[in-house]
């Protein structure tokens, strides 16, 4: 058997008597793009933290590439090829856009020539080309956005995780998020999304995992997913499927 | 003898009480360090030092009108200059109060010289009271119970008072503190006012026990800070149990260790607390 | 004006053209009260750019700079008092123990935040003050005499009225710590530091470890306050808790850097420039009455500049050449980046 990208099992987060997640288990294989949806205060990003080591799980394994990252430290579960972005974009405002991006590529190369280099390559593929001597903290937030995921993308991971890289953006620059995650996942890179524009996650994910009151009620293809009888009652009812339902 | 080191290190623990609650409330509402703020009892201390030189007024009697005055100095220093950098980045709300407390502290030395000055002849100078082996000073006696008074007079004040609660819901969450149609302008102001008026009246009671120089009151602000970190910022009963704390350290410190590692002590036991209780014993 | 532009607009050259007019200026100027000002300036400005390191470009406020400072200045003092060890040696093994104190007093105090760290530094620092004070073998608050050794530049010894050696000894000082700012500003560690001051959780994401990145600025930042302390010690000749221990000392730092310019090579000389020139001068215009003219005109500076200009005289010029360059219309893209 083809051993998953990323284990999640079992993940069980508790903050005192709150449970943000209750025994979440789900996998995503190499190559694939897996989006996680849910409503507000379903969990998401608290798994998202639980995953990525800025949370250690109260129980649970989380196995990245064969290796049982549960509580490790976020650096080194980003070291081993899993980086993730954040909600709240956090630009190092009192850098250029080239030098945040230059900060993610010193985690493979050591001299600022590389650092450089492997730098404008993203610029490129970004689209933030044009912006490289801007001060982060002067971004529009697309553009914030955006550099976020290309801080990331420096680090050359195996997988990304992106916690809502669409929130807040026009169709126009939705569009463009879309266009480069599936660029992206050409190019060999796993992901993970966070997603709460389902016009955004739907045509692009390959499957969809739903949380809903820290629990998973659904895991399947999209198709399947917007179908679901329990998903369409947690969230989907409200949005994406009264809206498609009128198209 | 350790009941005496005990009673000595509480009265003491009393005033750096009051001295912290103006501390921790600026910290606590203007997210400031307030490095001016052992200059606000430094001043207060000259205050009641001149009042008596010139009118022979008893530092007691001259209380009322130095909390004022340092009342009035802690509003101006909002409305001049702390207003322009309470939003700034960095280090730049530091570097003003540090300014400040420059300024003033060499304005002191500029007109009043950097001499020694004491308070020879107030109405409890020299006057003691003794309950078994232990021998209490009049001056610390009456200045740590008006200390206990005065913090609980300023808690009441934020808990209970309307102008109190706009105090604390600023403290806690100045956008929404807007929103509900709190002038966090004047919430500001005014908490810096208060926050001097009470290093004015603790000022006015050191002078009776406490020489007076330009840098009288650096050592207590130092304390003070190492108080409001341990109680946790924005916690006025959190400055009284660090200032009781703080102030029974250095007593015991001084006894069992010497004089000399009295302070020492202090810094040592912050330190120590901070690794368990990283936002002081008593923070949000 | 221009060249200050000019200056901004290549940080390399700009240091070099500054380092060389400030190792010049002792050598046209044959006065030795300018001298000794000179080496004021630059041994503070040397302080601050050690400074810079940990809290300019690591955003960990330090108030305790002075137990390293204070550390050095009696490290090589007693190795030379005691058992006649050349000062050169004396400020290694202070930069080495300093590192060492620093490392394991700063360790725990990292995962405070904010002004929590910052008192937390303020109280090693006074601990270290009362620790020398009453240190016996170090001769308490007595203070230590400097031995009058072979004059030369093994004992770092010269005559007294000769302050040109002196000043070149802390030049280069200088010289080397603003060179090991400069590459660590442009190198892999500079960039991982302005991160973690930047925003740490980010830090941490893209693979940072932000805890040893902190410990090696904070060891680093240790090592070079030390060796001006020692250096501080043989050009006084005399050294006492109060004097090198001081809480004024940290916050002078402190003071001219901010001033200055946080996270900026240029920073820490412009504000040592203000603040030693100030009050050297006002003293002597008006008198050592210790009346603190100077202070209190520094304070007043310092109030001013917090107000209107937060990000230091280098700010204050960065706007200063936008401006113009926005008028003559030149659409450089100029690394004047800190």
């Amino acid at each position: 058997m083809v051993q998953p990208m990323l284990q999640v099992d079992g993940v069980t987060m508790k903050f005192g008597s709150l449970v943000a997640n209750n025994r979440v288990t789900f996998h995503v294989n190499k190559g694939e793009i897996v989006g996680l949806i849910g409503p507000n205060g379903a969990g998401k990003t608290t798994l998202f933290n639980c995953i990525s080591g800025f949370y250690t799980p109260t129980e649970g394994r989380v196995v990245f590439r064969g290796t049982d990252i549960t509580g490790m430290k976020p650096h080194l579960i980003c070291k081993l090829g899993l980086t993730r972005t954040f909600q709240i974009v956090k630009p190092l405002k009192e850098m250029t856009v080239k030098e945040n991006i230059m900060t993610g590529a010193f985690l493979h190369v050591n001299t600022r020539r590389e650092a450089e280099e492997s730098a404008d390559e993203i610029l490129e593929m970004t689209h933030l080309h044009d912006k490289r001597d801007q001060l982060a903290g002067s971004l529009t937030i697309a553009d914030k956005k955006r550099l976020e995921v290309a801080r990331a993308l420096a680090t050359r991971p195996d997988m990304l995780m992106l916690d809502e890289p669409m929130a807040g953006l026009n169709q126009t620059e939705v569009k463009e998020v879309m266009e480069l995650c599936v660029s992206l996942k050409e190019n060999g890179l796993t992901l993970m999304i966070v997603e709460h524009i389902m016009e955004g996650i739907m045509p692009i994910a390959d499957r969809v995992v739903v949380l809903n009151a820290g629990e998973k009620i659904a895991e399947d293809v999209p198709e399947v997913v917007v179908n679901d009888e329990n998903v369409i009652k947690a969230y989907l009812g409200e949005r994406y499927h009264a809206q498609s339902k009128k198209s | 003898m350790i009941e005496q080191v005990a009673v000595s290190g509480l009265l003491m623990g009393l005033i750096y009480a009051l001295v912290a609650v103006g501390l921790s409330l600026t910290w606590g509402v203007l997210d400031i360090i307030n490095f001016a703020h052992g200059e606000y009892l430094m001043l207060s201390m000259y205050t009641a030092f001149w009042l008596y030189t010139l009118f022979n007024m008893d530092p007691y009697v001259s209380l009322p009108l130095a909390a004022l005055l340092i009342f009035v100095i802690g509003y101006l220093n909002y409305k001049i200059v702390i207003k322009k950098v309470i939003d700034a980045p960095g280090l730049t709300a530091l570097l003003a109060t540090f300014g400040l407390s420059l300024l003033f502290r060499n304005l002191a030395q500029f007109f009043w010289t950097p001499n020694i000055r004491f308070i020879s002849n107030t109405i409890v100078t020299d006057k003691k009271i003794e309950l078994g082996s232990v021998v209490l000073g009049m001056p610390q006696l009456v200045a740590a119970i008006g200390s206990i008074i005065m913090v609980f007079v300023i808690y009441h004040f934020i808990t209970k008072t309307k102008i109190g609660k706009a105090i604390q819901a600023t403290a806690q969450d100045k956008s929404t503190a807007r929103l509900m149609g709190i002038n966090t302008e004047k919430i500001y102001a005014l908490t810096l006012a208060i926050a001097g008026a009470a290093a004015g009246i603790a000022g006015s009671f050191m002078s009776t026990f406490y020489p007076v120089y330009p840098e009288s009151g650096m050592m207590y602000g130092l304390l003070g800070f190492v108080i409001v970190a341990l109680g946790g910022f924005g916690n006025i009963m959190g400055a009284l149990y660090g200032g009781i704390i703080i102030g029974l350290a250095e007593a015991f410190g001084a006894y069992f260790l010497g004089t000399q590692f009295k302070y020492a002590v202090v810094f040592l036991i912050y330190l120590v607390v901070i690794q368990f209780k990283p936002r002081g014993l008593f923070g949000w | 004006m221009v060249i200050i532009r000019d200056i901004l607009r290549d940080q390399k050259k700009g240091i070099a053209a500054l380092l060389v007019l400030i190792g010049l200026l002792p050598f046209i100027i044959q006065d030795n009260n300018f001298r000794h000002v000179m080496i004021m300036f630059v041994l503070f400005a040397a302080l601050g750019q050690a400074w810079n390191i940990i809290t300019g470009y690591a955003g960990q406020t330090s108030f305790g700079h002075a137990a390293f400072f204070g550390i050095g200045a009696y490290a090589s003092t007693v190795l030379l008092w005691k058992f006649d060890v050349s000062p050169w040696i004396g400020m290694l093994v202070g930069g080495i123990i300093a590192s060492l104190v620093a490392c394991v007093v700063s360790y725990p105090c990292f995962k405070l935040s904010g002004h929590y760290f910052a008192i937390a530094t303020l109280a090693i620092g006074e601990i270290m003050l009362q620790l020398f004070v009453s240190w016996e073998y170090v001769e308490g608050a007595t203070g230590i005499m400097l031995p009058i050794k072979e004059k030369g530049l093994l004992n770092m010894q010269f005559h007294p009225a000769n302050k040109l050696p002196y000043f070149y000894i802390i030049y280069l000082l200088f010289v080397l710590i603003v060179s090991i700012a400069y590459i660590i500003e442009r190198s892999k560690m500079g960039f991982y530091l302005k991160a973690i001051r930047e925003n740490p959780d980010a830090a941490m994401a893209i693979g940072i470890d932000t805890t040893k990145y902190k410990l090696y600025a904070m060891a680093v930042s240790a090592f070079l306050t030390a060796i001006v302390g020692s250096f501080y010690a043989q050009y006084v000749m005399y050294i006492d808790p109060f004097m090198v221990f001081a809480l004024r000392i940290s916050m002078q730092i402190v003071l001219l850097t901010v001033l200055g310019g946080l996270g900026n090579i240029f920073g820490p000389i412009i504000g040592s420039a203000i603040l030693i020139f100030l009050s050297q001068y006002t003293r002597i215009i008006l008198g050592g009455t210790g009346k603190g003219v100077d202070l209190i005109l520094f304070g007043l500076l310092v109030v001013v500049m917090a107000c209107y200009q937060p990000n230091g005289i280098v700010g204050l010029f960065r706007k200063f050449v936008t401006k113009r360059r926005r008028e003559v219309g030149v659409h450089g893209t100029a690394d004047v980046a800190g």
